[in-house]
């Protein structure tokens, strides 16, 4: 707490032409910086050890050799690349459902007035805020109770099957996705599309000739916040897919650390394999992330 | 409030707060022809159809069930039981009141040392510092990482004898060593660091873009006038970001209530780590499913997760109206 007011002056120097030192800041900020870095590099730095070589001088050592032996061993054993592929099938279309049903929600709410596009709008708002094991039960008996066939599903219902997931990780982005969407074509100057209008452009030209080109930056940000929420979600893949082949990474991931009781080293190397596409997307593509974050807390 | 400078997005983002032009509107739409008004219908009906189906009227139906007795087989087999799983919840089933106990820690928790973390982070790096790129970068990494990632990560800190924690405080081994998810006694406040470590990225990428959108001549004003810096942060910055600080309290209260991934990866939510929302679902999975009092532990989130949700709605369109 010292560290504010050592360095807060700072922030009365708008002009910054006095050059200051940040002593008291970076130390706390450096320090801070390493509680956060640890966890990481702990599970990294476990997961590159042998199981063999931790046995012997304990985890808590400097001594023996690294390589990636866990890496390949947590893959293949762990069937990793069956949870990947699960998780891009449910990725994939579960985004582009939001952002195409978001953007034409938000088009419509935004750019034309009509009797309930508030209520609408705030109703969908509201849903995105609700804590998801709410409606948990009645979903879960809502596609219990929905008959497909064997052909399409191995248990004869809506339950185990992607198209439960999907349906229902579209229905609860939707609204934080049109929140953003209206807001932000709300702020595109009116006359556009009145221009199109006077010249005879139809209701859904001025949404994908003017409207949705337009919001592109918005899509982009909202699509690569989405895409790490949904990679990370965990809780509706729990709750109606049961057959272990079908998890997606996230929620798969929890059968390796039963499988892997007490491997550590094994369980560090599924997680670190787990980090990397986030991270990757990260480090490519961060900007859009925070833009999408801060969209949506933005707004008054 | 705008968005982050360095984000590409073009101000149009943050325009509805600074530009005064009313909202744009192409037109009344029944000045629109009949092939416009379907498509629009169309445009409207598809997702609120969805948003119907699959949120709110599972949502009404909680509340419905929360009056039922149902063991989930079948649907002929509901009874109405009046308020009969509300008394049993408060009254009989043993986890209830620990776990409202745990939500209200969590909130404490999240509210007095997380979210201030976050706020002092981020005001801290809105300096002119060296570094502060990088300082973003890593508090901002574990926000990118889901739950069960950072209780993952963190059950390799906490573990008893292998543990990274244990090893600093050279108790790993002996019968001393604390088994830190494991001992009811402080597996929640673990849990609690864990979830701080996330939290706190957050709160502060929130806060930071906020910051950035302050006018600087505010600032320099305040500057002139010979403000220090308490006063310049409690007198200037502080009440120029209420809505982002509206934000922020819904958001710390929200993910207090909505809390279960952790939990749930620990222990499945039980020997000191349940919460609500495990309650909720340990009645709908479990052996011997109860539906109505897992609905009714439902209806009770929801009414208090109704709380929040409510203030930050007419906060926040209250304006646009």
């Amino acid at each position: 707490m010292t560290a504010t007011a050592t360095i807060a002056p700072a922030t009365g120097s708008p002009g910054g032409g006095r050059p200051r030192r940040h002593y008291g800041t970076h130390l706390f900020l450096v320090t801070m910086a390493v509680m956060w870095l640890v966890p990481l590099l702990w599970t990294l730095y476990t997961s590159l050890r042998p199981k063999a070589v931790t046995d012997k001088y304990g985890y808590w050592s400097l001594h023996g050799s690294i390589n990636l032996d866990n890496f390949t061993a947590a893959w293949t054993q762990g069937g990793m690349a069956t949870y990947f592929g699960n998780t891009l099938l449910i990725t994939v279309p579960s985004v582009v459902l939001t952002l195409v049903l978001a953007s034409m929600m938000a088009f419509a709410v935004s750019r034309f007035s009509w009797k309930f596009n508030l209520t609408l709008l705030v109703l969908f708002t509201a849903g995105n805020m609700l804590p998801p094991q709410v409606l948990a039960a009645p979903l879960f008996e809502m596609f219990k109770n929905t008959p497909l066939p064997y052909s399409i599903s191995s248990s004869g219902t809506l339950l185990d099957t992607y198209y439960a997931v999907i349906a229902v990780e579209v229905a609860f982005q939707l609204g934080f996705c049109t929140f953003v969407l209206a807001n932000y074509m709300k702020a595109l100057p009116g006359g556009l599309t009145e221009a199109a209008q006077v010249d005879g452009a139809s209701v859904w030209q001025q949404y994908s000739r003017i409207i949705l080109p337009l919001s592109r930056p918005a899509l982009a940000a909202l699509g690569t916040l989405e895409v790490v929420w949904l990679y990370n979600d965990y809780f509706w893949p729990l709750l109606f897919i049961h057959s272990g082949d079908r998890l997606p990474i996230t929620t798969g991931i929890t059968n390796l650390q039963g499988q892997f009781l007490l491997d550590y080293n094994m369980i560090a190397a599924g997680a670190t394999i787990t980090v990397i596409p986030t991270l990757v997307v990260y480090l490519a593509l961060q900007r859009h992330f925070v833009a999408g974050l801060t969209l949506g807390a933005s707004k008054d | 409030m705008s968005v982050m400078p360095q984000t590409t997005l073009p101000s149009a983002a943050a325009a509805p707060a600074d530009v005064s032009v009313p909202p744009a509107r192409s037109g009344r739409v029944r000045r629109l022809s009949g092939r416009d008004r379907l498509v629009l219908g169309l445009m409207v009906g598809l997702p609120t159809l969805i948003q119907v189906v699959l949120v709110w009227i599972p949502t009404l139906l909680s509340v419905g069930l929360s009056f039922t007795k149902w063991n989930g087989l079948n649907l002929a087999d509901i009874r109405p039981a009046g308020l009969s799983n509300y008394t049993y919840a408060a009254q009989e089933y043993p986890p209830f009141w620990p776990a409202v106990a745990h939500n209200i820690i969590w909130l404490a928790f999240l509210a007095l040392v997380a979210t201030p973390i976050g706020l002092l982070l981020a005001v801290l790096l809105d300096q002119k510092i060296r570094g502060t790129r990088l300082y973003q970068s890593i508090f901002f990494t574990p926000v990118m990482l889901s739950m069960v990632m950072v209780g993952i990560i963190w059950q390799l800190v906490y573990a008893r004898n292998e543990g990274l924690l244990n090893n600093l405080l050279g108790t790993a081994g002996t019968p001393g060593a604390v088994d830190w998810f494991g001992d009811s006694d402080v597996n929640l406040w673990a849990a609690l660091v864990a979830t701080t470590w996330r939290h706190a990225g957050y709160i502060m990428v929130l806060y930071l873009a906020g910051l950035k959108g302050i006018d600087p001549s505010l600032r320099e004003a305040a500057a002139l006038d010979g403000a220090n810096a308490w006063q310049m942060f409690f007198r200037v910055v502080f009440p120029v970001m209420r809505p982002i600080n509206i934000v922020i309290v819904v958001i710390t209260i929200i993910e207090a209530l909505r809390a279960f991934d952790i939990v749930y990866l620990i222990n499945k939510g039980t020997n000191g780590l349940e919460l609500l929302s495990v309650l909720v679902i340990q009645n709908l999975v479990g052996v011997g499913q109860v539906i109505g009092v897992g609905s009714a532990l439902a209806v009770i989130l929801l009414v208090i997760s109704l709380g929040p949700i409510v203030y930050y709605l007419v906060r926040t369109f209250r304006r646009a109206d």
